[in-house]
């Protein structure tokens, strides 16, 4: 099909282009030498050494990661239950709401997702005493509040595809409700739950806005150190973590094509 | 199926809907009455920096203050008007940008071989699993002034001075559109994917030469697949704040940067939530007309 | 099954004292507006192969998922061998369920899906091991233990499914359109295979089917339904020797109606006349039916003899031959009678090459003996 049209296969290649050329340019310019990036002065890993000896920038990582470990678990609890009632509960209460409320996140201006939770945050310690001061908690928070819903997108696309009557097998062969869930719904949906993770996980590990307003001191995430140090101009050591990134990111990818392609094979 | 839920989860079925429910109500819903609530009040050079609305109780009276002048100032000062102005055009223009460029990424790869189509998917979504920040930041090193595309230009001949992009509005759309693309290209394959072949060859079949066939039936049928992705697109950046900050300068006033500045370095709360006031508002219509054309698209899926 | 010779008189299958496996009473189920299954009542006995035939959207599956547990009526009672299970759950009720497209658990070998069901009781492992063994070998399965439900045939999933059902020795085997994704070869071999497992086992089974051949093949006793409703219950012979009205005769098999009024009932044989046949017909009738009487008769096409062989046949009417479809074991013929009706009747092709006796245009007499047709009043 494709063949006859040139002109889709040229905006096809120019827009991988796009896509591609700022990461690969990232990419290269991590082993210059020269500490102007667009600059090269020779091959260098020195900016991977002195990225492992900038002590903020790698606790800044590490908070980041905690938090977007314990994010995407509880994103995925809690996207897995908003799915599950806006696939299952059409005509409960509440499920025009929730879906406006599982909506809405996925679009909002990361801006006033942050300023909005900020204000609740000062208002909440100003009446309760909780949560006290900001930190690592807030921002949990919030991250889970934004990523539950694309948990939720993922899911629910699972669930609604899912044969209902695989559950209704179950239920025949005698088992309960519950355990219907834990050993049929479960099972069939883990790879949605595996996705929805990953992806929560990683919308944590690059939200600069909102941890920016809802966090407090010691409390520094990697993206907020990277913005620090971007404002202030190009710098090698940026290069040198976002390449960093881009492999972890493209092995992981790749892992999982790679099995994907082989259960596939091995059920064909 | 619903009868079947009825008697299998009496209670169990009123608490899935209640927690996700609820927390989405108190840390999605209810801040936003908070941001009406502090851009109703006045500033005050505390911690925090504004004052509480409910002034005093004497006598069993509550009084509360409502102070409109953060509106007014919105209304007055020229500076915000062309914030939000200027955030509502790079919004539009970026829009229409990505879709230019999203549509035939999206139809090429929905029609390509489909051994293609996985790969290439892969290569769409891929840059968004890598840092936003990070590639927005590549883009610095490109398109400043001894950047790599000036370098490239001069290299070429094409110019003999270095054009200055980075910190102005074109900067912008390229980040904006840069950043984007993918939202808009995922819904656009699904909606194309899903399209019926056989239309195509019955158009065919009738006469209709292939451009015909295009405006006639893939265009029409992907309609509400283009308007439910453009708002994916639209609504995010009308309050976006890293791209302009990043790769914008002077010329480009957006509300977002606007409201982190407000918020940030002017510790002028009550402003900056009177902003967000107004740009929830202006979001509505945006928002609405997404979820309308999400559930044609769900009702279509069946 | 085969042995139930059904006799007009007397069924074996209702005319039982035994507490029936299957009392349904009065049971109605609406979807909004529309009465999915209307006030329908039922038994079925011990042992029975029971189907329940309609076109799409006539309330079969719905009663069939009633009986499973996965609708609850409006109204009405469900009793599974004396026990009221109208409220029941699925997961508690002594029957199990063949879906019509398997649902096999994707994620579970062939084996794991068998034995699921006797996990939910916390059966001992050795039991529920020799169990699965048991159904496997009973549906010749055995040597598909280890494979997942993606790896099988469309007749293996099938085989898997029932062997997944019959594990747990339900009272009663619900089967939704069990052949219903078979190609049409395979479908003829599983049907008696199912008859034979059936005989086997003593389970009694209930099929939902819109193959009136297959509810014919397999079935003890038929349920026609319509509209929700159910539109004659009787075995397959009587339902088609015997069809209760119009709708029952057209659904299954080709029959000519006539319309007609009675001028006449004596003892068992009715005299009636119609102006679409063009002539008095004679039917065999026991209930009586008052003169003037707005009837229909319905006559099988293969009841229909050419007249010149047989001369005794009181039912005679004449018309000329239209259209000739050549089928191999038999021949239709289209006759336009004088009225403008166009009827059908069939001769077996016993000789392989003779010259067709009988050609397009040409003037036939017809014939039928009085107890070969039926008469309708609804």
């Amino acid at each position: 099909m494709l063949k006859k049209h040139p002109l889709l296969v040229l905006a096809l290649v120019a827009g991988y282009a796009f896509l591609y050329a700022p990461i690969i340019s990232l990419v290269v310019y991590s082993f210059n030498d020269s500490r102007l990036v667009t600059v090269w002065g020779g091959f260098s890993t020195r900016w991977y050494g002195e990225l492992m000896n900038n002590e903020p920038l790698l606790e800044a990582a590490w908070m980041s990661i905690k938090i977007a470990g314990l994010n995407a678990s509880l994103a995925v609890v809690l996207g897995t239950l908003a799915a599950l009632a806006l696939v299952r509960l059409r005509k409960q209460r509440g499920h025009q709401s929730l879906g406006v409320m599982v909506t809405a996140p996925l679009v909002m201006p990361e801006i006033m997702i942050g300023l909005s939770l900020l204000l609740l945050f000062v208002a909440m310690e100003d009446v309760f005493g909780w949560p006290q001061g900001r930190g690592m908690l807030t921002i949990l928070l919030a991250h889970v509040t934004f990523s539950m819903a694309y948990v939720t997108v993922i899911v629910q696309s699972r669930l609604a595809h899912m044969d209902r009557s695989l559950e209704e097998a179950a239920l025949d062969l005698g088992a309960r409700p519950m355990t219907v869930f834990f050993t049929i719904t479960l099972p069939l949906i883990a790879p949605a739950l595996g996705a929805g993770w990953l992806l929560a996980f990683t919308l944590s590990m690059d939200d600069l806005v909102i941890a920016s307003f809802v966090s407090g001191p010691g409390s520094t995430t990697l993206p907020m150190v990277v913005y620090s140090s971007v404002r202030l101009g190009v710098s090698p050591q940026i290069n040198a973590l976002a390449t960093i990134i881009i492999a972890v990111v493209a092995l992981a990818v790749l892992i999982t094509g790679v099995s994907l392609y082989r259960k596939e094979m091995r059920q064909a | 199926m619903k009868e079947l839920q009825t008697r299998l989860m009496p209670h169990q079925r009123r608490l899935l809907m209640a927690v996700p429910w609820l927390w989405l109500a108190v840390f999605f819903m209810l801040p936003f009455l908070f941001v009406v609530k502090i851009s109703l009040s006045e500033p005050m050079l505390a911690q925090p920096p504004y004052a509480d609305l409910i002034r005093s109780v004497e006598d069993g009276l509550v009084t509360i203050q409502i102070n409109l002048g953060n509106y007014a100032l919105l209304w007055e000062d020229p500076l915000y008007r062309e914030a939000l102005w200027g955030s509502v055009k790079v919004a539009l223009v970026s829009t229409v940008l990505c879709l230019l460029i999203g549509y035939p990424m999206a139809y090429g790869i929905a029609r390509a071989p489909s051994h293609w189509r996985l790969p290439l998917l892969m290569l769409i979504i891929l840059p968004f699993w890598t840092s936003f920040l990070i590639r927005v930041y590549a883009w610095i090193g490109i398109l400043k002034n001894n950047g790599l595309l000036n370098q490239f230009l001069l290299w070429l001949g094409v110019i003999d001075q270095p054009l200055a992009i980075l910190h102005t509005s074109t900067a912008v759309y390229i980040g904006v559109v840069y950043s984007y693309l993918p939202f808009l290209v995922l819904p656009l394959y699904a909606t194309l994917i899903r399209l019926d072949n056989t239309l195509l060859e019955a158009a065919a079949d009738l006469g209709a030469r292939p451009w015909r066939q295009f405006v006639s039936i893939t265009l029409p049928q992907s309609l509400p697949g283009v308007l439910a992705g453009s708002m994916l697109v639209f609504i995010p950046v009308m309050g976006e704040f890293v791209i302009p900050d990043l790769l914008g300068g002077p010329d480009t006033l957006m509300i977002g940067k606007l409201m982190w500045t407000e918020f940030f370095a002017n510790k002028d709360w009550p402003v900056a939530s009177s902003l967000a006031s107004v740009l929830l508002l202006v979001l509505v219509v945006p928002f609405v007309l997404m979820r309308h054309y999400e559930q044609r698209l769900a009702e279509e899926q069946g | 099954m085969a042995s139930m010779s059904p006799s007009p008189a007397d069924n074996v299958w209702t005319a039982s004292d035994e507490e029936p496996i299957v009392r349904i009473e009065g049971v109605t189920k609406t979807f909004g507006a529309t009465y999915a299954v209307d006030d329908v009542s039922l038994t079925i006995q011990r042992g029975e192969f029971f189907s329940l035939l309609g076109s799409s959207g006539c309330g079969k599956t719905t009663l069939l998922r009633m009986l499973g547990g996965f609708e609850t009526p409006d109204s009405g009672r469900i009793y599974i061998d004396g026990q009221d299970v109208t409220d029941l759950p699925p997961y508690l009720r002594p029957v199990n369920m063949m879906f019509q497209n398997y649902a096999l658990f994707p994620h579970m070998t062939v084996a794991q899906n068998i034995a699921y069901g006797l996990k939910q009781d916390r059966m001992p492992k050795p039991v529920i091991a020799e169990r699965v063994a048991e159904v496997m070998a009973l549906v010749q399965i055995s040597q598909l233990a280890e494979r997942k439900p993606q790896q099988l045939s469309g007749g293996q999933r099938q085989r898997v499914a029932l062997a997944r059902a019959l594990a747990k020795h339900p009272k009663i085997l619900l089967l939704d359109e069990p052949l219903g994704a078979l190609d049409k070869k395979l479908r003829e071999q599983t049907q008696f295979e199912l008859v034979n497992i059936q005989e086997r086992l003593g389970i009694t089974f209930v099929v939902v089917t819109h193959d009136q051949e297959e509810a014919m093949t397999m079935s003890s006793r038929i349920a026609l339904m319509h509209d929700g409703r159910i539109e004659q219950m009787d075995t397959p012979r009587r339902m088609y020797e015997f069809p209760a009205t119009r709708y029952a005769a057209n659904f299954i098999g080709l029959v000519n109606l006539f319309s007609g009024y009675v001028t006449e009932h004596e003892d068992d044989l009715v005299t009636l006349h119609s102006d679409e046949a063009g002539c008095d017909l004679q039917v065999h009738h026991s209930q009586p039916l008052a003169s003037g009487m707005e009837v229909t008769v319905a006559v099988r096409p293969e009841k229909i003899r050419v007249y010149e062989q047989h001369r005794d046949l009181p039912n005679r009417i004449h018309g000329v031959i239209e259209e000739i479809a050549y089928l191999g074991d038999v021949s239709i013929y289209h006759v336009k009678l004088a009225s403008g009706k166009t009827i059908q009747f069939t001769q077996s092709n016993v000789q392989a090459l003779a010259e067709q006796p009988l050609t397009w245009g040409q003037e036939v007499a017809l014939g039928w003996s009085a107890d070969s047709c039926g008469v309708l009043t609804q």
